[in-house]
């Protein structure tokens, strides 16, 4: 009987895998008198985000965004400050919920630096048997598990247990990486820039292989990058985010086709057009995100908007509903006081 | 008109005690005034230590050079010291990946800038600042007299590699070479600094070499599209050739591979395997181990770089 | 911040995490064959491996009685007939008194860093790992022993002690818990950061399971290293301490100790005086290199 069996589902389909309600976690920088922080990083702010079971959530934005620190809470390699997770129905780390250990049985996490998330000093059987073995599985079923997950993620057993990372290639570690968050047979993986650092010819094995596994195992994937086109070949859905905050959130077919959010549409076109004859002949939007550390009063894209009015520093729009999508922009709620705002 | 840079048959070696790498393996190619080559190649491909050799950036005691670079003529490989010097001073100008690496940072932006015109041009005080201020201000960074006075690390990245180019422009070179400079920025700051180097190679006529892995940035800037794999040039092209019919099947691969709008719900033409070990040099094509259409004479001699129509160059025996 | 004794300057022992080469097998295979490529690593090493076979075999290598003193064949030069290395001030051959003094003070050197390593490793990568409060609480503390230099903070310590073998032994090993506690901190903290030791903690593992598997393996060669550059202070402390009459009492033969009493034979015999001071500095001076030695080849990073 084997000790490490998946989790079952309880819910049933139309309950979210994992449903985060007003997530927030600000780092303060110590610099002060004593080493008192007298300054924050915000780094994720009140960010509310469900998955659903069997889907791929995309969340695209640039660096300082904050989508890195979503990742971490997400599977609670981070604390959060503020807010309230709940697994398939069960809230996480609460009188009456499931434990952070029995979280982390359900979701795993994929990191980008595919070397330094492998101990040099390990051979990849030892790294891949580490988790199952905490878990009390025995010796030998741990020896066949490995063996099922190298096959698992295409690299022959035989060949590979018993190297050590250093002498594997980068496309060939990740894949490791990979094995190991499903050794524990988990429902939710969080891709964090999973597979960004890898060359173009091998980041489309590992995509093919990412696409192969969910569809084997069922598996539902949080999938973060900055790479647009990675992510809408990936994502059902798709998060937008902007300094610690969503920006907008809908279907992949509506965020690309039809962005509604200015920063969206800046993300957008600000990728290489691969067509010599269209170049690109303006960026659209200047000057670089800014420092999440003191940011932007109200509406925090507005100081790289083309649109930004007075209203946009006074009131922060919330994430409102515009059919297709949620959007978070003054422009797209009726009678906001924008001189743009759609008519009610 | 001639070339401004001609390589030839340019191969380098790294030898260190514990292992041989040949990681440039005899590539040729012209660059005139005006150009924008593009250098496109995955990690390992040899690409990076191609732009290296054109200032000889490498450790001399280490590396084993063969073939030839000129520079308007001039041979690169026999350069003494002092020729060196003026090469890398004002001749050739470099920007990198990581601008935090050009700077010091213990000066301010202006100070370097303002140093680096003065020691070339022999400049006065007043001058040097001077055209550092215009420096900034053609490299678009906004208030340049504040931000001649900021540390770099006070700036953003993209802010900071817009300096760099600044610094790499001040003494008026004729040819500027970019080690993926925009790999380490952020997608809307990508596009502005792409757009501004392609402004300014305009403005001033510069010959420039931009290597990259990134295919889209490549199509952006380059006018033709040199691709490497394993220390080799294996297809050579204008950039809308190159994109529309690339007649290598790694660069077929490399295309096919990378993921673009409207590729949803396909599979990915994966390009199956790993690119090969430098130990050795191979008897036959680097990429024959990884290609769906090899055949047998692939593996028995290295396919000559051959003109598959004018300006476009193929290594493959397959090329008709 | 406090001066600090440059000696125990850990600034000098910034410790980077390895990160092997590709090739070779594991990593220990290739720090060994880098090892072996080292000539000056392996000539320390072997005077050693001499000096401390002497040492410990020293009764059964037929050398005179290094505690018969003569008031007769005091102070001979080095080259006599039975005494080729002459003999000190009781007249006891100074060939066995320096091989039986490398007993105590390799001892000396040796065991204080090994007690220091393990209570100062242990809070260090404690401090490390866990970060927040704990860490601050343990290197706080630290901190104020680090105040001191550490020649004066062992010689305070003796002498409230007292002078004896075990007080030596026991104010050599509280000097030199700062400074590895210290190494240990920021080699963990380091590999702290490292996403693999995530990745364990996403598993749901044990903080004392995490710290066995991930962490101990790559902090420990570094920890050792840098403890190994602390034998050379720690005879010289200990060598020192005797010479003050703080330590070893006489007439145990210790290299401090004969130094100190050979003294007055300076002007008589230079030559013979240094000699308990050529050994301290050949032991020291080998141990140093081959700390350097190991650190070259366990920093396989380009």
């Amino acid at each position: 009987m084997d000790t490490l069996a998946p989790v079952a589902d309880r819910g049933g389909p139309a309950q979210p895998l994992l449903l985060a309600t007003g997530l927030r976690k600000h780092f303060p920088i110590p610099g002060g008198l004593f080493g008192r922080a007298t300054r924050v990083v915000r780094a994720v702010d009140d960010l509310t985000l469900s998955v659903a079971k069997g889907e791929t959530l995309g969340v695209v934005g640039e660096s300082g965004c904050g989508k890195s620190t979503v990742a971490r809470l997400l599977i609670r390699l981070l604390q959060p400050d503020r807010g309230t997770m709940v697994l398939d129905g069960d809230p996480v780390d609460e009188p009456h919920g499931i434990t952070v250990n029995e979280l982390r049985r359900n979701v795993q996490m994929v990191f980008q630096d595919s070397y330094a998330s492998l101990n040099p000093r390990l051979t990849i059987a030892e790294t891949l048997a580490f988790a199952p073995k905490a878990h009390g599985l025995p010796a030998n079923e741990a020896r066949d598990r490995v063996r099922d997950l190298l096959s698992k993620v295409g690299l022959d057993p035989a060949s590979y247990a018993d190297r050590y990372p250093h002498e594997l290639s980068g496309g060939q570690r990740q894949r490791v990486n990979i094995a190991r968050a499903l050794a524990l047979r988990p429902r939710l993986i969080i891709l964090d820039e999973a597979v960004s650092a890898l060359d173009k010819s091998v980041e489309a094995q590992v995509l093919n292989m990412l696409v192969d596994l969910k569809k084997e195992l069922g598996l539902t994937y949080v999938f973060i990058s900055h790479d647009l086109n990675v992510v809408q070949y990936l994502s059902d859905r798709v998060l937008v985010m902007y300094l610690g905050k969503i920006v907008e959130l809908g279907p992949v077919e509506a965020i690309y086709g039809d962005p509604q959010h200015p920063y969206t549409r800046a993300l957008l076109s600000a990728r290489p057009s691969m067509d010599p004859r269209r170049r690109t002949k303006e960026a659209p939007i200047q000057g670089d995100p800014p420092n999440p550390i003191n940011p932007p009063s109200g509406c925090r894209f507005r100081t790289r908007c083309p649109y930004a009015e007075d209203i946009c520093a006074k009131v922060e729009p919330l994430l409102a509903d515009t059919g297709a999508q949620s959007v978070a922009c003054h422009m797209r709620v009726p009678g906001s006081g924008h001189s743009k705002a759609v008519a009610a | 008109m001639s070339n401004l840079l001609e390589v030839r048959d340019l191969h380098v070696t790294f030898v260190t005690p514990d292992r041989t790498v040949h990681a440039v393996n005899g590539v040729s190619f012209d660059l005139k005034r005006g150009e924008t080559l593009g250098i496109l190649g995955e990690s390992g491909s040899g690409k990076s230590v191609t732009l290296r050799s054109i200032l000889r950036l490498h450790p001399e005691h280490r590396t084993r050079w063969g073939g030839s670079i000129r520079l308007e003529g001039d041979e690169v490989l026999d350069m003494g010291p002092r020729a060196l010097s003026d090469l890398r001073g004002q001749r050739v100008a470099m920007i990198f990946q990581e601008p935090a690496t050009a700077f010091d940072p213990v000066f301010t932006i202006g100070q370097q800038i303002a140093e680096t015109v003065r020691r070339h041009t022999g400049k006065s005080d007043r001058e040097a600042w001077k055209r550092a201020h215009d420096l900034l201000e053609m490299v678009r960074i906004p208030s340049p007299a504040q931000r001649l006075k900021a540390y770099p690390h006070e700036m953003s990245g993209g802010m900071r590699q817009r300096a760099m180019i600044a610094l790499a422009l001040s003494c008026n070179p004729t040819l500027l070479l970019a080690d993926e400079p925009t790999t380490a920025l952020d997608a809307t700051v990508q596009i502005q600094v792409l757009l501004l180097i392609r402004e300014l190679q305009r403005e001033f006529d510069l010959g420039v070499i931009f290597v990259t892995h990134d295919i889209g940035v490549a199509v952006e800037v380059s006018d033709r599209i040199g691709v490497m794999y394993a220390g080799k040039l294996v297809e050579l092209a204008p950039v809308e050739r190159m994109v529309d019919a690339p007649q290598h099947p790694y660069s077929r691969g490399l295309l096919a591979s990378t993921v673009h709008d409207g590729m949803r719900g396909q599979r990915l033409e994966a390009i199956p395997g790993a690119p090969p070990d430098l130990g050795e040099v191979p008897g036959g094509c680097s990429f024959a181990p990884r290609c769906k259409s090899v055949r047998p004479d692939c593996l028995s001699a290295v396919p000559a770089l051959r003109d598959v129509e004018a300006a476009h160059a193929v290594r493959c025996v397959l090329a008709a | 911040m406090a001066v600090q004794s440059p000696s125990l300057d850990v600034g000098g022992a910034v410790l980077v995490v390895p990160r092997p080469v590709a090739g070779g097998r594991g990593y220990w295979q290739s720090v060994g064959r880098r090892l072996r490529r080292d000539p000056v690593t392996l000539v320390c090493a072997g005077i050693l491996v001499v000096l401390v076979l002497a040492s410990i075999f020293a009764p059964l290598l037929g050398l005179n009685d290094p505690y018969k003193t003569s008031m007769l064949r005091r102070l001979y030069p080095l080259g006599s007939p039975n005494h080729w290395l002459g003999t000190d001030e009781l007249g006891r051959d100074m060939f066995a008194r320096l091989i039986y003094g490398g007993r105590l003070s390799l001892f000396m050197g040796v065991t204080p860093v090994v007690c220091a390593l393990l209570i100062g490793g242990m809070l260090g990568i404690t401090a490390g790992f866990l970060g927040g409060k704990v860490n601050m609480a343990i290197m706080r503390v630290m901190d104020v022993f680090y105040a001191f230099p550490s020649v004066l903070l062992a010689i305070s310590l003796s002498g409230a002690m007292g002078a004896g073998t075990e007080n030596t032994l026991l104010s050599l090993t509280l000097v030199f818990i700062p400074p590895i506690c210290r190494v240990s901190e920021s080699v963990t903290t380091q590999v702290r950061g490292f996403d693999f030791v995530d990745a364990a903690k996403a598993s749901g593992a044990s903080t004392l399971t995490i710290v066995r598997v991930h962490v101990l393996g790559n902090v420990l060669g570094p920890i050792l290293v840098y403890s190994t550059s602390l034998i050379s202070v720690a005879i010289i402390l200990a060598a020192g301490l005797s010479f003050l009459g703080l330590g070893v009492k006489p007439p145990e033969p210790e290299w401090g100790l004969m130094l100190n009493t050979l003294r007055q034979a300076i002007y008589v015999n230079p030559v013979l005086a240094a000699l308990p001071g050529v050994m301290i500095f050949i032991t020291s001076i080998c141990f140093n290199l081959m700390s350097d030695g190991l650190r070259a080849a366990m920093d396989v990073k380009a």
